[in-house]
């Protein structure tokens, strides 16, 4: 499974790549718009793992190009403005595959990606 | 119960106590004064002076027409009996004229002549001849008055100087009402002989008697002592003294009011020339003034009516209009506390939702960063450490998901404030509801039961709003209620429209006069134990919004019944008058 991980934070984005790979999940990361979107152009994803909100541009609009270049990947958005009685609406407002509110339980990740891989 | 209490209206009594734009605008009692006294005062005083100006044109009127008519009674009176005083005079100065002094000296002749006065014009009883020394030396009459000397009477003295004499009217010898009418003949000679002759006043009466005078009124003649000529209705018979004064002399006919015996008299009057009379005209003014009355009581009760009927009018608009005022005042106040308690709700909301941003990040940092180490500890031989750092690490993930649930919370107390419709099942969001209170409820041993017919239909509704609704109405429940109360809520269909809810408790009850304030923004009876008074009051408004109506019945010692009926589907969803707060 090759994961790309998009959030601006750099500090999490970097320890939740390395948890990941602990499992044996390859997991690339990026903390802008601009650098996933590089990446991408280089090497194909099964999945990636987005911030609804990175700076200029948003998650939504982001996912858009990333699926434009390589429609075949899977998204689930990761919020930190989420709530319980958002969680179903949410996930169709943005148009993921799924949609995680942080902070992230990684064994919940991980049980999420096989879910949305499979579907 | 007084009456006042009862027609009291209701700002009578209303008190400012709030400030600020809390403050009502209006001070409703001066307002309403204002309102009573420039509305009545503007109304009334066209009315009041309209009627006294008719009220005096009217009396002005009648008074003069009395006068003229009196008047006018008057001066017909006299010239009848002005004519037939000097037709009198004037045939006895044609026998004078027509026959020599010699020939009236003649008894036969005079006899004669007598009988012809008689016949001609009638009246007269006798005549005779007198000459200057005052001796009648000839009479032809009914009695034997030949001889008799009028050389010291006063009559006979006055026409020494004058040319005729009209007496008084007098019994004399006969014990019968008469009149004497003199004439002088002065000869070449210097001297003079008199031509007299006696008139019975019955015909003379007659003809006063047969003026109509209106007013219980009176018409006789005096002589210039105010003693009777002619019988009078109102006093007496002939030769009484009236008991009113005679009037100063005029030439012409003239009316004047005079009091006599407390009672008010309109009296017309003119001196007949060349006689002692004066012919008088006395009316009754009360009489006079019957139609008066009648008319100036009509007009007095007219004024009342129209009075009372304007100041009854006055009063009811003013007060209504006054009543409207104060309550859409009351509602005005009342919106902007829903106001600012919603503001403040949605800042509260927003601060929350930002706080709990805020803290998610480094949340999630600190949640990764731990994660990593365990994961370093546990999948990672290498960094193979014991049990106390592991422990450590799970220790400061369980305080990371402790915050967690926090922030989660924050975030959902920042909700969406729009109204969002669903079907909803109404026994579903009681329970729901119920469920928060479980706990308090246990530890009270207070029973909850939820009972809802089957024929109970989802509604279209807000679920957010309903679950305050409830949650506001059960937590004014459980404080009213004691250890071991019992919370009655029943759901059953109303309608076709609508579905009915009913919240009773076996509680306290609320006092009948609270009960009618209970809706009204920071009215409350537990502001010593941290009440609001708000709960109610937005709850009302919550029900408002999605549609609803609420309504309470209470008896003290017995408990409280909030009834509230919701319409099964919101016709017109209406926005709440406040932003929603901003979320993702």
């Amino acid at each position: 499974m090759q994961v790309l991980l998009v959030d601006d934070e750099e500090e999490l984005v970097t320890a939740l790549a390395e948890r990941l790979s602990l499992r044996g999940i390859e997991a690339l990361w990026a903390t802008s718009a601009e650098e996933a979107l590089r990446v991408l152009e280089t090497r194909s994803f099964d999945l990636a793992v987005l911030d609804v909100k990175i700076p200029k541009i948003d998650g939504l609009q982001l996912k858009k190009q990333m699926q434009a270049m390589r429609p075949g990947m899977k998204f689930i958005f990761v919020t930190g403005h989420g709530s319980d009685r958002d969680f179903k609406t949410g996930v169709a407002e943005v148009g993921a595959d799924y949609y995680l509110v942080k902070p992230l339980k990684i064994e919940d990740l991980i049980t999420k990606m096989k879910e949305v891989l499979e579907s | 119960m007084t009456l006042w209490s009862t027609l009291k209206p209701a700002f009578w009594d209303h008190e400012d106590v709030a400030s600020g734009p809390y403050k009502h605008l209006f001070n409703f009692r001066r307002m309403w004064k204002l309102a009573v006294f420039s509305t009545a005062a503007v109304a009334l005083a066209p009315l009041v002076f309209m009627t006294v100006v008719d009220y005096k044109v009217n009396q002005q009127a009648i008074e003069s027409d009395i006068n003229y008519q009196t008047a006018r009674l008057v001066s017909n009176t006299r010239r009848s009996i002005s004519f037939f005083l000097s037709e009198r005079r004037s045939a006895l100065n044609f026998i004078d004229k027509d026959n020599s002094y010699q020939a009236l000296g003649d008894p036969l002749r005079l006899a004669a002549l007598l009988e012809n006065l008689k016949k001609g014009f009638g009246g007269f009883t006798d005549l005779g001849v007198i000459d200057d020394t005052g001796l009648q030396h000839t009479y032809v009459g009914p009695y034997n008055l030949e001889g008799k000397n009028y050389s010291e009477q006063d009559w006979f003295k006055e026409l020494r100087s004058g040319e005729a004499h009209i007496s008084d009217v007098f019994l004399g010898l006969r014990q019968q009402l008469h009149l004497v009418v003199s004439v002088k003949h002065d000869l070449p000679t210097g001297r003079f002989y008199v031509l007299r002759a006696s008139i019975d006043t019955q015909q003379f009466n007659d003809l006063i008697s047969e003026v109509e005078v209106s007013g219980q009124g009176d018409i006789f003649l005096v002589n210039t002592e105010g003693v009777l000529q002619t019988a009078s209705r109102l006093f007496g018979s002939a030769l009484v003294r009236i008991p009113i004064a005679v009037p100063e002399f005029s030439e012409k006919t003239r009316v004047l009011e005079v009091t006599s015996a407390g009672e008010e008299f309109v009296t017309g009057y003119a001196y007949i020339s060349g006689t002692p009379f004066v012919l008088m005209a006395v009316k009754k003014k009360s009489e006079l003034l019957k139609p008066w009355n009648d008319t100036r009581k009509k007009l007095i009760v007219f004024l009342v009516l129209s009075i009372t009927i304007i100041l009854m009018v006055i009063l009811g608009v003013s007060t209504y209009l006054v009543n409207q005022i104060h309550a859409a005042d009351r509602k005005r106040v009342m919106t902007l506390h829903k106001v600012e308690y919603a503001n403040k709700m949605a800042s509260l909301g927003r601060l929350s939702a930002g706080v709990a941003h805020e803290i998610n990040n480094p949340l999630a940092i600190i949640n990764e960063k731990a994660g990593l180490i365990k994961d370093l500890l546990t999948l990672r031989k290498e960094h193979a450490a014991g049990d106390k750092l592991l422990g450590l690490v799970e220790s400061v993930l369980a305080s990371v998901e402790r915050c967690a649930n926090i922030t989660k919370r924050l975030l959902s107390f920042a909700r969406h404030m729009d109204i969002k419709l669903q079907p909803l099942d109404i026994e579903e969001i009681i329970q729901e509801v119920l469920g928060f209170l479980g706990k308090e409820a246990e530890y009270r041993s207070i029973e909850f039961h939820v009972t809802a017919d089957p024929d109970v239909p989802k509604i279209e509704s807000d679920r957010g709003r309903l679950q305050e609704i409830f949650l506001n109405l059960f937590n004014n429940a459980l404080a009213a209620l004691g250890d071991g109360g019992r919370l009655d809520v029943t759901a059953r269909r109303t309608d076709a429209q609508s579905i009915t809810v009913s919240v009773r408790d076996t509680g306290c009850g609320i006092p009948q006069a609270d009960l009618k304030r209970i809706f009204e923004p920071f009215f409350s009876t537990k502001t010593e134990r941290g009440g609001t008074g708000l709960g109610l009051s937005i709850t009302y408004g919550l029900v408002q919004e999605i549609g609803g109506e609420i309504s309470v019945e209470s008896q003290v010692g017995q408990g409280t019944e909030f009834t509230i009926r919701l319409p099964l589907k919101l016709e017109s969803v209406r926005k709440p008058n406040h932003a929603s707060p901003v979320g993702g």
